[in-house]
């Protein structure tokens, strides 16, 4: 704008003028888009942050649709939600954008978090950057949950009643504290009112504070991108990072925008031809109402916690005097929560897997084979041979936490360059 | 009193008090959001005791699952005279054989876990994340278990238990099957809920 401020009407000017001496607009845009300098090396792995924006915005606006005609009650949920498919006009397409793009929202953060691990996006000094982002995610896992009950179909309630009894493991208190959040002997009326209240109102307010805490964390810190190195190290005459280029318009118009199409192209053909994605994303008992007294013959969780379900399942020996159904909820615990301390065991004097040695980049493919294992674990019924499978990627799962402090150590590491590299 | 007018000592000590009040409010306050969260007394009066006749069962049969104690699905369960000879036989296979975990009442702690032995209540909710086992009374070769001795499946995570309620070793649940207060006001006549004889 200072460079040729004739672009602009004088009125135009003079408004901004006037919203500016009350209300630092110009200064935020500037501080967080056109004067926020992104590393210029960006790839393919940092479309999915502003991904999840956009599927949290849908999110957000497909909700708020989909409360306008549900009921949050045991008589009328199960009738409202065959209302909203049947009756109300695109009803459907506001279901299936809201179902498909809960599955959306775990894909894109959890590639947007092996990003992290890719990169070492966690490493200093974007440690709080990283642990809100862990509070992100454990409050989608929260989010998820609490909506999955609300279409109250079959699995919706026996899901709900496996989980809300994984706090029945907890020695002394759990039997209580089962009751506590059910707010009955059993999964009923009253706990799906209370899991509505949270779904729609508690836990999106402390998503969208989170994700606006994360933003503001990012912009301080600045991005870090594929090589790993700090691009502020090199500043022009101006303190412009030389490897730096502003976020608005090359990376909002030049890398965002095509991005988001695209997968906007791929998200509407799912929400269109496969939006039960064959029992993943919507299950088949759930297509039939909750029912108390009827288990279904396999429960599966939504595919997004079938690893951690399948580590839960993994535990089945007791230790210490405490049941093995203790250790499996702290099992599933642990491995959702581990991640947060990346930041202080990754001892490397590198950041990114592009300089890491061979022990990090073995461990790190070890880690995702793992994690797609348990996950498709977690999806099929229990057999003995598949809970030793389990056992084994659940300890190859941590062990690419615990042994980081010693394979980053030891490993032989490439020399970092000095300036970011174009590849 | 310190050269710039303030008494820093004095200014910690109120800090530090009104801290303390303060955060004890916020304490106060919290009672009743995290007080309403218990079971109101609708749910509670819903969880009254029911009466369940069963004089139509017959032996080795179940009824059940029936929402019978605080909405739970109640197992009543007929066990034949093979059914109470075989249990003594499975203990060493059982997690918790004499029912020393507090799973069931005084009085149905027992080889049978019943008031009376041919009779079985349970709770039809396994005792590891709360599915609702599946009746399989036949002592014959199962999809899960090739030396099925009769009893219970856990279809979620596979939990295994045999005619009176005993979970087997080394599954996921710890416990047996929970059994509920309950008494007989008549030969086939059940209350479930309450713990006296002739309530």
């Amino acid at each position: 704008m200072q460079e040729s401020p004739s672009r602009f009407p004088a009125m135009w000017t003079t408004f901004m003028s006037w919203v500016d001496r009350r209300f630092p607009l110009t200064e935020t845009f500037e501080y967080h888009m056109s004067k926020y300098y992104a590393p210029k090396n960006f790839n393919f792995w940092y479309y999915f942050g502003v991904l999840a924006t956009v599927v949290l915005v849908l999110q957000l606006v497909t909700g708020i649709w989909l409360t306008m005609s549900y009921v949050p009650s045991g008589d009328g949920a199960f009738a409202s939600v065959e209302y909203i498919m049947r009756d109300v006009e695109f009803g459907w397409l506001l279901r299936y954008l809201h179902t498909t793009g809960a599955s959306a929202f775990f894909v894109v953060v959890y590639l947007h978090m092996f990003r992290g691990l890719l990169y070492g996006s966690y490493r200093e000094p974007r440690e709080l950057l990283w642990m809100i982002g862990m509070a992100i995610f454990v409050a989608m896992m929260a989010e998820g949950f609490f909506g999955y009950l609300l279409p109250w179909g079959n699995m919706s309630y026996w899901a709900a009643q496996v989980i809300v009894s994984l706090f029945g493991a907890i020695p002394v208190i759990g039997e209580d504290l089962m009751q506590w959040i059910r707010g009955d002997f059993l999964i009923s009326e009253v706990t799906l009112n209370r899991f509505f209240a949270l779904h729609v109102v508690a836990l999106p307010l402390v998503l969208v504070m989170l994700v606006f805490v994360h933003i503001v964390a990012l912009h301080h810190v600045g991005s870090n991108n594929p090589d790993g190195v700090e691009i502020k190290k090199h500043k022009d005459a101006d303190g412009v990072p030389l490897d730096g280029i502003p976020f608005h318009p090359y990376y909002t118009i030049g890398h965002d925008l095509p991005g988001i199409v695209l997968f906007l192209i791929v998200f509407c053909a799912i929400v269109f031809y496969l939006p039960e994605m064959g029992g993943y994303f919507i299950e088949q008992p759930n297509f039939e109402e909750a029912n108390p007294l009827k288990t279904p013959t396999h429960i599966a969780p939504v595919w997004y916690y079938t690893p951690f379900y399948a580590m839960l399942r993994a535990a089945t020996y007791p230790l210490f005097g405490l049941d093995a159904k203790f250790w499996g909820f702290m099992v599933m615990a642990g491995a959702i929560v581990v991640p947060a301390v990346l930041p202080w065991i990754d001892r490397s004097p590198v950041k990114s897997m592009r300089y890491k040695g061979r022990a990090s980049k073995f461990m790190l493919g070890i880690f995702i084979i793992s994690f797609f294992i348990l996950g498709y674990l977690g999806t099929i019924a229990p057999s003995p041979g598949a809970t030793a499978l389990a056992q084994v990627c659940t300890v190859l799962y941590f062990a690419y936490f615990v042994l980081m402090p010693w394979y980053t150590r030891v490993e032989k590491t490439k020399p970092e360059p000095d300036r970011v590299t174009m590849r | 009193m310190g050269g710039d007018g303030f008494n820093k000592q004095r200014r910690y000590f109120l800090i530090g008090a009104t801290s303390v009040v303060g955060a004890l409010g916020v304490v106060g306050a919290a009672v009743p959001f995290v007080k309403s969260w218990n079971p109101s007394a609708k749910a509670r009066a819903l969880g009254a005791p029911v009466t369940v006749d069963f004089s139509r069962l017959n032996p080795g049969e179940l009824l059940g699952p029936i929402p019978a104690w605080r909405g739970q699905p109640v197992f009543i369960l007929y066990r034949t005279p093979a059914n109470l000879e075989q249990l003594p036989k499975l203990n060493s296979s059982r997690a918790d054989p004499n029912s020393e975990r507090d799973m069931q009442p005084a009085y149905a702690k027992n080889e049978w876990r019943s008031r009376r032995p041919e009779f079985g209540v349970y709770v039809g909710l396994c005792t590891h994340l709360g599915c609702s086992p599946k009746y399989f009374p036949l002592v014959t070769a199962e999809p899960w278990d090739a030396n099925w001795e009769g009893g219970f499946f856990c279809p979620c995570h596979g939990s295994m238990f045999d005619l009176a309620g005993r979970v087997r070793r080394g599954l996921p649940a710890p416990d047996n099957l929970r059994v509920p207060p309950h008494s007989f006001v008549g030969d086939k006549v059940v209350v479930i809920g309450i713990d006296e004889e002739n309530a």
